[in-house]
C-alpha cells in the first residue's frame, strides 16, 4: 500500500517534471523551428537588405522587410499613444475616485470586453472607424484617403488594448496599501496629489509591466490590423497613409506562399523577426523592472 | 490652485472613463444592430450550400462546429499539459529554485508571443512531418497558444493557497502527489476561470488556425480533415465584395460575440459560486 503510494508519487513527479522541462525548452524550439524554415531566404538575401531595404518583390527574389517593420511600429505607436493616457486616467478614476456601486458595475464590464476577439474589433473598425476617417477626418488634412490607413489600425488596436491595460492597472493599484494613501491625505495632500506622488510612484513597475503586455499584444495583432490598415507595401509617411504590418503580411499571403520560390521561407522569416523583437522587448523590460524593484526595496 | 488642478484632473478622468465605456458600448451596439438583421435560423443550422459565397442559401454551421471542436480539443489538451506543470512548480520543485524561476520566466515570454507566430510555427511543424491543414494541426497549435494562459492563471491562484495547508497535509503523512491533489481541490475556482479565459482566447483566435486548420465548407468527421472556424468565416465573408455575404459576416460576428460574452459571464458566475467554500 505504502509502496504503491510512493510509486504513484514518483511517477507523477517524473511526468510533471518532464512536461515542465519541455515547456521551458519550447521557447527555444519555437525559435529554432522558425529559423530552420527561414534559412533558405537568409542564404540568398543579406541580412542588412532584409532589415533595411524597402524593396518587396517576391517574384524577383527581393525581400526587403523595412516597410513592414516600420508599418508595425507605426500602428503600435499610434495605438499606445491613444490607449495609454485614456486607460491610465480611467484606471485611476475607477480605483481611487469612483463610488463603490459604479466600480462594481464597470469592472466586470471591462473584464468582459477584454475577452472580445480581435476579429470583432476589426469588423467594428471597418463599419465605423474607416467611414469616419474617410468622410470626416481625412478631408481636413489630406486630399484623398480611402480610410484604410495606419491611423485606423492604431485606433482599432488602441480600443482593443484599453480594457487589457485598465484590467492590469486596477490589479496593480489594489496592491498599494491603503495606509500609504491615508498618510498622504492626512498630511494635507489633495487626492490628485496623493495619486501623483504616492499611487503612481508606488505602482511604476506594475504600470511598466502592463504597458509591455499591451505593446506585445498590439505588436503581434493580425486579423484586426489586416482588416483596416489597407495592406499597401510602402513606408507610411503620415497617419493617413496605408500600411502593411508584419503580422498582416504573414496572414494575407499564406495562400500563395508555396507557389513562389522562397516566399514561404520569407514569411517564416517575418514570423521569426516578430518573435525576436517580442523576446528582446520583453527581456529588456524585465531588466528595467528588476532594477526598479531593487531600487524601491 | 491645488483645488483647480484637482477639479481639472477629476473631470478629465471622468471624461476618459465615460469615453471608454461609451466606445465599448458602441462596439457591442454596432455588432448587434448590423448583425441582427442578417441573422437567421439558417445561419446557425446549415452548412454553406452551392453559391453561398455569391449570396445564395446556407449558413455557417461548419464554422460553429469547427470552432467548438478546436476550442474544446485544445482546452482539454492544454489542461493535460498545464496542470502537471503548475503542480510541479508549486508542489514538487523547491520553492524559488532555478528551474521554477526559469519556468515562470519562459511562460511570461510565451504569453507575450503573438498568435501569428504560433501559427507560423505550427505550419513549420506540419511541413516537417508532411501534414496537410487539419483539425489536429489546428488543435495542437491553439493548444500551444493557450498553455501559457492556463499556466499563468492557475499558477497565480495556486500561489495564493496558504502554505499552512501544504504543511498540514505533509504532517498527516501525505505524499507530494496527494498534497498536490489537495492544492488542486483548493484552486478549483481559479482553474475554472483559467479554463474559461483560455476558451475565450481559443475561440476568438484567427491567426493560429489560418495556417493550420485551413477552411472547409463541410463539417470535419475525423481529425485529419480541415476545419472551418468562426473568426475566419467572418474574415473571409467580410472580404467579399457582395453585400449579402458581407452582411452574413456581421451576423457571424454577432454569433461569436454572444458566445464569448456568455462564456465570460459564466466565468464570473462560477468563479463567485465556487469560491464560497474556500479556505
Amino acid at each position: 500500500m505504502i509502496r504503491e503510494r510512493l510509486i504513484t508519487d514518483k511517477l507523477a513527479g517524473g511526468v510533471s517534471r518532464t512536461l515542465t522541462l519541455l515547456s521551458v525548452f519550447s521557447v527555444l524550439l519555437l525559435g529554432i523551428g522558425l529559423l530552420t524554415r527561414s534559412i533558405p531566404v537568409l542564404r540568398q538575401v543579406p541580412l542588412t537588405e532584409i532589415l533595411f531595404s524597402t524593396e518587396w518583390k517576391p517574384m524577383k527574389g527581393a525581400f526587403g522587410f523595412a516597410a513592414f517593420i516600420l508599418g508595425t511600429f507605426w500602428v503600435t505607436g499610434i495605438a499606445l499613444m491613444i490607449a495609454l493616457p485614456f486607460s491610465l486616467l480611467s484606471a485611476i478614476y475607477i480605483s481611487e475616485y469612483a463610488p463603490y456601486r459604479l466600480r462594481q458595475l464597470i469592472v466586470p464590464l471591462i473584464d468582459l470586453l477584454a475577452g472580445i476577439p480581435p476579429v470583432i474589433y476589426g469588423v467594428w473598425g471597418v463599419l465605423l472607424v474607416i467611414p469616419f476617417i474617410q468622410d470626416h477626418l481625412a478631408p481636413h488634412f489630406v486630399q484623398f484617403s480611402t480610410g484604410y490607413c495606419v491611423l485606423a489600425g492604431g485606433v482599432v488596436l488602441a480600443i482593443m488594448i484599453v480594457p487589457l491595460i485598465v484590467n492590469i492597472l486596477l490589479e496593480v493599484f489594489a496592491t498599494v496599501p491603503k495606509e500609504l494613501r491615508e498618510a498622504s491625505l492626512s498630511l494635507g495632500a489633495t487626492r490628485w496629489e496623493t495619486v501623483k506622488k504616492v499611487l503612481l510612484r508606488r505602482s511604476r513597475p506594475g504600470i511598466i509591466a502592463a504597458v509591455v503586455l499591451a505593446t506585445s499584444r498590439a505588436f503581434g495583432e493580425t486579423i484586426a490590423v489586416l482588416l483596416v490598415t489597407g495592406s499597401v507595401v510602402q513606408v507610411p509617411h503620415s497617419v493617413f497613409d496605408a500600411g502593411y504590418p508584419l503580422p498582416a503580411l504573414i496572414a494575407a499571403n499564406y495562400g500563395d506562399m508555396l507557389s513562389i520560390p522562397l516566399f514561404d521561407s520569407a514569411l517564416m522569416l517575418a514570423a521569426l523577426i516578430l518573435f525576436v523583437i517580442i523576446i528582446l522587448f520583453n527581456g529588456v523590460s524585465r531588466l528595467v523592472l528588476y532594477r526598479l524593484e531593487k531600487q524601491m526595496a | 490652485m491645488r483645488k483647480a488642478e484637482e477639479t481639472f484632473f477629476k473631470a478629465l478622468m471622468i471624461l476618459c472613463t465615460a469615453a471608454i465605456a461609451g466606445v465599448l458600448f458602441l462596439i457591442v451596439w454596432t455588432i448587434v444592430s448590423r448583425g441582427a438583421s442578417s441573422l437567421s435560423w439558417d445561419m446557425v443550422s446549415k452548412i454553406p450550400e452551392g453559391g453561398y459565397y455569391i449570396g445564395k442559401g446556407g449558413g455557417i454551421l461548419n464554422a460553429i462546429i469547427g470552432s467548438i471542436y478546436i476550442t474544446v480539443g485544445s482546452v482539454v489538451l492544454g489542461l493535460l499539459i498545464s496542470v502537471p506543470v503548475v503542480l510541479y512548480i508549486n508542489v514538487y520543485a523547491k520553492k524559488n529554485s532555478l528551474l521554477v524561476n526559469l519556468t515562470r520566466f519562459s511562460f511570461d515570454i510565451l504569453f507575450g508571443i503573438p498568435s501569428i507566430v504560433y501559427g507560423a510555427f505550427g505550419f513549420t511543424i506540419m511541413v516537417y512531418f508532411g501534414l496537410k491543414t487539419s483539425l489536429l494541426a489546428g488543435v495542437v497549435t491553439v493548444t500551444l497558444l493557450i498553455i501559457p494562459i492556463l499556466v499563468r492563471a492557475m499558477d497565480e491562484v495556486m500561489r495564493l493557497v496558504p502554505d499552512d495547508l501544504e504543511s498540514i497535509t505533509y504532517s498527516l503523512g501525505a505524499t507530494r502527489w496527494e498534497t498536490a491533489q489537495v492544492l488542486l481541490r483548493q484552486s478549483v475556482p481559479g482553474i475554472l476561470t483559467a479554463v474559461l479565459l483560455s476558451f475565450g482566447r481559443a475561440i476568438g483566435d484567427a491567426a493560429c488556425v489560418l495556417f493550420t486548420a485551413g477552411y472547409t465548407d463541410s463539417i470535419p468527421t475525423s481529425v485529419d480533415q480541415p476545419a472551418a472556424t468562426l473568426p475566419l468565416a467572418i474574415f473571409f465573408q467580410l472580404s467579399s465584395p457582395i453585400k449579402e455575404v458581407q452582411n452574413r459576416a456581421y451576423a457571424a460576428a454577432l454569433i461569436l460575440t454572444v458566445l464569448v460574452l456568455v462564456l465570460g459571464l459564466a466565468a464570473k458566475y462560477f468563479g463567485k459560486k465556487l469560491s464560497k467554500n474556500k479556505i
